[in-house]
């Protein structure tokens, strides 16, 4: 195999130095087998410029901490290989989250504040009795739940969203996707009005335009485009029968 | 002195994975305002990698029929090669199927008990009907029964979730990207700490009645691990620099047996438990060979030396990232893999680029978790030091002694959480908050320098990166699976070289706001010191037990050894010094484990 010459323009940008505008830097290294943008970032920070800002943790794509832009696309930077980029490779911070420096922004910050928004845990006025066996649940009804629960809070469906883009409160695939988790779980008391009162708005479920570029870019497949549906439904039906009582 | 944010609270909390939030959660319902660190957000934990599962002897699937807590006392004591404290062990299984319970009325959508028939080894398995619908468990290594919950592949990341539910209830104020540099204590009692912010730098204090190390795990300091890099041992190496806590049985250092090739993306030990081989590059299964009993399923370091074993007498399959086997989970077929093993499927594929329902996966052992850690007593309490407390991975707790069963590090999370927060809730609404203004200006000064002699490379021009890198490979190239004196005095020597060298780090970048060299600069001395009790330890202990392989004492010697390390770092010392302490033995005395070496010889095994 030919060894690859490969370029990365990457933003650079330090709030601590507002006076420097936002600018693409290039980069330039040796491809190797199996290499990762994990394996490419940390090399470009130790060997080339130890200022470079970015955010993993686990680097197995389990954690969500490295969404980015690859070449336009918001992706996990842990999972693309190399061998799928072409030689010269743009690299942009998410968008909608509030930039710390360079490719790292504050997804947590934004996560945190939509599970607020969402009361996302199980309502319920049931005490735990520490003698009793556990509660039964079908284990259709627990795969099902897991289903939503699977997401991983990267980002990238918020960062690749039009309408997010647009309007800072829209809560986004990951938050509908979110209130479906409480929705199917038995365990939840909530009402369906109760949910519409959360979710049932312009921020909320009805801001969804429909493009999917969120279920096209989820990372580790969570059917976004299924979840939005199904709390549409159950949220116009629900908003349907609100307006007549 | 100039201006710093200042925060008081009763309980701080330093870390949000399971163990932090969970401590957390309990002091807080409690009534206590408890304030949780975070390096990053609480979500983004190593906690949520964890795929296989948490032990609990409920006993309600069909394999795990009969279980007891008696019989979960026993795999675990004898998993850890009578190394562990049985008193926690005790405590811990009483309380593991409350805990798993207790997950989920908060709701964990744990995998339940189905009335489809399964088969497993060639077996076919029927559950009890009237059993559908209750939590199932899984097959894990060293175990006398199927004993490990789990949710499909995402058992950390569900447990994770759930309980981050419970501190966003509660209300529970969570500083996300903040690392603790320092506790504030004067060699008696500890008063909270110094902390430094991520996203702009400052520095700030942080004034407690309690303060609890949470911080997971050090598996970072080995080059290859399967850990998250933010587990870089920050708890251990801010409770060691107080001169006067100890870590406990810092040579324990776990292996997992199949770590993927060559990204040391961990493969979960329910592919074994579900039905895996290990094959060699005949593709022959090598393990009934070695462990005809408990197979692919002994304890992790009886089958990480194996699989070593069988490398070393030349059956690995050669690759450009050294010998490794391969891990075989075909046979259970695609549907199987791609829902109770589908994080398998989708690391073979990112990371690897191969699909396990057809193809082998390469593997190789891998370093995985610390037994040892921050030595507390059975409240959790830290030795040395008032009104400090740890658990989790970072604690030595000592509930794993010299090997830790798989599935009983994510229950020990929750369980020591459960049974600690209480503990430190109970501390906590006795005690008072009295600081001496002057000893805060004292201890955040000290960061203060630190920051400002890195920044101007006062003290030299020593990489930090460099010395990150010699650190990993003296641990790995000495300090591994199989240890001999002459390596690990190596070991220990270049690291008083390196600790040395530490001493002199300075930054090539300017070190401004939340700059990442600066972050790994404060970071690394201490690591350093952490490595440097492993490698201690290690060379002190003239016997093999659990994960602490000697190939020149290849034996367990109760007569001489039955204690545990205690490794102390005094001020202004340039080397740790050890001490041992006896290990409480209750209700099970010393005996063979059933598997490994003491029933079969390291050569017995004709391959």
């Amino acid at each position: 195999m030919i060894e690859r010459e490969l370029t990365f323009r990457i933003m650079r940008y330090n709030p601590d130095e507002p006076e420097k505008k936002p600018h693409l830097q290039e980069f330039h290294l040796t491809e190797e087998p199996g290499m990762s943008l994990f394996v490419v970032l940390n090399k470009l920070r130790e060997e080339q410029d130890p200022t470079l800002r970015f955010d993993f943790v686990c680097r197995a794509s389990i954690c969500g901490s490295c969404g980015m832009l690859v070449n336009g696309r918001p992706t996990l930077a842990c999972k693309t290989l190399t061998k799928d980029l072409p030689d010269v490779t743009t690299l942009l911070p998410l968008p909608v989250f509030k930039l710390l420096g360079d490719l790292s922004v504050d997804t947590g910050v934004w996560f945190r504040d939509m599970s607020f928004r969402t009361e996302s845990w199980v309502h319920t006025d049931e005490t735990f009795d520490p003698d009793a066996p556990e509660k039964r649940m079908d284990n259709a009804v627990a795969l099902e739940i897991y289903e939503a629960e699977r997401c991983i809070e990267c980002g990238c469906c918020i960062g690749g969203c039009a309408t997010a883009n647009i309007k800072p409160d829209f809560i986004g695939a990951a938050g509908v996707n979110r209130v479906a988790r409480f929705m199917v779980d038995p365990r939840d008391k909530r009402t369906e009005r109760e949910y519409f009162e959360v979710v049932g708005n312009e921020d909320g479920v009805f801001g969804c335009i429909g493009l999917m570029a969120c279920d096209d870019n989820c990372p580790v497949g969570v059917p976004l485009r299924d979840q939005l549906a199904y709390v549409r439904r159950k949220m116009a039906s629900a908003g349907w029968r609100y307006q007549k009582v | 002195m100039s201006r710093y944010d200042s925060f008081v609270t009763d309980v701080l909390v330093i870390g949000a994975g399971l163990a932090g939030e969970r401590a957390a959660v309990e002091a807080a319902t409690q009534g206590l305002n408890v304030i949780l660190l975070s390096l990053v957000p609480p979500r983004r934990s190593h906690s949520s990698a964890a795929q296989g599962g948490m032990q609990a002897a409920l006993g309600n699937s069909a394999m795990g029929k009969g279980d007891s807590p008696d019989v979960h006392f026993a795999d675990t004591v004898k998993g850890s090669d009578w190394g562990c404290d049985q008193d926690v062990a005790r405590l811990f299984v009483e309380t593991a199927p409350i805990a798993v319970r207790e997950m989920a009325h908060w709701g964990v959508p744990w995998t339940r008990v189905t009335k489809d028939e399964h088969v497993y080894d060639g077996k076919v398995i029927h559950e009890d009907p009237a059993n559908a619908g209750l939590i199932t468990a899984r097959n894990f290594g060293g175990t006398a029964k199927w004993r490990t919950c789990y949710t499909s592949d995402g058992a950390g990341h569900t447990l994770l979730y759930t309980l981050d539910s419970m501190v966003l209830r509660l209300g529970i104020t969570v500083h996300d990207r903040v690392e603790a540099l320092s506790l504030i204590h004067d060699s008696e009692r500890c008063y909270g700490a110094v902390a430094r912010c991520l996203r702009t730098g400052e520095l700030r204090v942080y004034t407690a009645k309690t303060t609890v190390i949470a911080t997971g795990g050090y598996g970072r300091l080995y080059g290859a691990s399967t850990n998250a890099i933010i587990n870089e041992g920050s708890g251990l190496s801010l409770a060691l620099d107080t001169g006067v806590v100890p870590l406990g049985n810092m040579e324990a250092v776990q292996f997992h047996p199949t770590g993927l090739v060559p990204s040391w993306i961990l493969i979960t030990e329910g592919a074994r438990g579900d039905g895996g081989y290990l094959l060699d590059k005949n593709l022959h299964r090598f393990m009934p060979d070695y462990e005809p009993a408990k197979k692919e399923l002994a304890s992790r370091d009886v089958v990480s030396r194996r699989i070593m074993q069988h490398i070393r007498a030349g059956y690995g399959v050669e690759s450009p990232y050294g010998d490794h086997v391969w891990l075989d989970i075909r046979h259970l077929g695609a549907e199987h893999i791609n829902t109770n093993l589908r994080e398998i499927a989708t690391i073979c594929k990112n990371f690897r680029g191969i699909d396990p329902v057809k193809d082998l996966i390469p593997v190789r052992p891998t370093q995985h978790y610390g037994m040892g850690g921050v030595r507390t007593n059975i409240d959790g309490q830290a030795y040395g030091l008032k009104n400090l407390f740890a658990l989790g991975e970072a604690a030595c707790w000592d509930l794993h002694g010299f090997n830790r069963l798989g599935g009983n590090s994510l229950a020990e999370t929750v369980v020591a959480g459960k049974i600690i927060g209480e503990q430190i809730a109970k501390f906590t609404a006795e005690a008072s908050l009295d600081v001496k203004s002057s000893l805060v200006e004292e201890h955040l000064q000290r960061q203060m320098d630190r920051v400002t002699r890195l920044r101007e490379s006062r003290d030299g021009t020593e990489y930090v990166y460099d010395l990150r890198r010699e650190m990993e490979q003296i641990l790995s190239h000495h300090v591994g699976i199989f240890r001999s004196e002459d390596s690990l005095q190596d070991a220990v020597n270049q690291l008083s070289d390196l600790h040395e060298r530490a001493q002199r780090l300075g930054l090539r970048g300017g070190g401004h706001g939340g700059d990442p060299e600066l972050d790994a600069a404060l970071r690394l001395p201490g690591m350093i010191r952490v490595a440097y009790c492993i490698a201690k330890g290690a060379l002190a202990r003239k016997e093999s037990r659990g994960s602490h392989f000697r190939e020149d004492f290849p034996h367990r010697d109760d007569a001489n050894w039955l204690n545990r390390t205690l490794a102390y770092w005094p001020e202004g010392a340039d080397e740790p010094e050890l001490r041992y302490e006896p290990v409480k033995i209750t209700e099970s005395p010393p005996g063979d484990r059933g598997y490994g070496e003491a029933t079969r010889g390291p050569d017995s095994a004709k391959p």
